[in-house]
């Protein structure tokens, strides 16, 4: 196993979309296990996308089981091709990125989403997800797309205003939300 | 790097950034972190500035008259990449009485909760104004014990909620 580097804004592959993963096989189970050290070296990050360590393939882990509060969630989990199926609601909240340091700021995200991913074998699943759990995986999927939280930041002051804004721009359960 | 914080505040038209940044651009200074609002209708902008040679009070002058904008300078200690990250939120939305500030965060501050973010606005009409303020910040308090507090120091009338912030990094 080894630590992968991390890139960082404004590094231009960030911004890059990744292709999907075509073969399961021990490459990238290797490559998976290298993901997840790096994930777990830096600062407690609950997710990592493979572009951000340059690696351009829809992949990416999550895991929400350790958060200093305990929040629905499925574990650690593998999330290969992931796709969103669906959004539902939306909320506020606060995202950091390991490829933006030293900064915080306020994202709008779906409350809730359905989505359906392969593991490391190849086997399709779906998953139902709720709150902080929906989020991280929604932040990491847009990685895949070249989205960065910071693409998607919104004013501190937008809090109070937040749902006349959103439902305006029609986009809470849109296919695609970008 | 040494900093300083320039303060301007004037009756706000549309510009005023542009011209500011434009003239300390041209005096080979260099911008830190900054935090503009229009409170009142008025502009006010606090900028972290470095000096780029000349006196920033010559750089400034010009375009503070120009624009009509009041400007202060102070050299500060301090440095970029100094963020602290909140792990709690404070709305407060109620009938606009005085001393709702002074209150909840006296009850903040006997917990040892370090005020981050602070905004306050009056909404509502002259007749009836309603206040409201958002407070994110850091404290080891736990959940509860800031929300005993704050219930503790309100009014009635005034709704208090702490919630607390998982910023999520990914």
């Amino acid at each position: 196993m080894a630590i992968l580097d991390i890139l960082q804004l404004p590094n231009p592959r960030l911004k890059e979309a990744s292709a999907p993963v075509e073969r399961f096989d021990d490459s990238l189970r290797r490559f998976i296990d290298d993901l997840e050290e790096t994930r777990r070296n830096g600062p407690a990050a609950v997710g990592i996308a493979a572009p951000q360590v340059g690696h351009l393939q829809r992949i990416v882990i999550v895991d929400c089981s350790t958060t200093r509060k305990p929040v629905p969630n499925h574990g650690h989990l593998v999330l290969v091709n992931p796709e969103i199926t669906e959004w539902d609601g939306f909320e506020l909240g606060r995202e950091g990125c390991l490829s933006v340091p030293d900064y915080t700021g306020n994202v709008i995200r779906a409350e809730r989403i359905k989505l359906t991913a392969r593991d490391p074998y190849g086997a399709t699943h779906e998953y139902e997800m709720t709150g902080y759990e929906a989020r991280a995986v929604q932040h990491e999927v847009d990685h895949l797309d070249g989205v960065l939280f910071v693409d998607r930041l919104v004013s501190r002051r937008t809090d109070l205003f937040q749902r006349k804004v959103y439902q305006k721009g029609g986009k809470g359960k849109s296919a695609r939300n970008r | 790097m040494d900093w300083q914080m320039l303060t301007l505040v004037g009756a706000d038209r549309p510009g005023i950034v542009a011209q500011v940044t434009q003239a300390l651009y041209e005096g080979g200074c260099t911008l830190g972190e900054t935090s503009m609002i229009r409170l009142g209708g008025n502009f006010t902008i606090m900028m972290m500035v470095s000096d780029g040679g000349k006196p920033l009070a010559t750089l400034i002058e010009p375009v503070a008259e120009r624009m009509q904008l009041q400007y202060h300078l102070d050299p500060i200690h301090g440095a970029l990449h100094q963020h602290l990250v909140p792990n709690f939120q404070v709305r407060v939305v109620g009938a606009d009485r005085a001393g709702i500030v002074s209150k909840v965060t006296g009850a903040l501050a006997g917990l040892g909760f370090n005020i981050l973010e602070l905004e306050s606005d009056v909404a509502g009409s002259a007749k009836d104004p309603l206040y409201i303020m958002t407070i994110q910040g850091f404290a080891d308090a736990t959940l509860e014990a800031l929300d005993e507090a704050l219930q503790a120091a309100k009014d009635a009338d005034i709704e208090v909620n702490v919630s607390p912030i998982e910023t999520l990094i990914g």
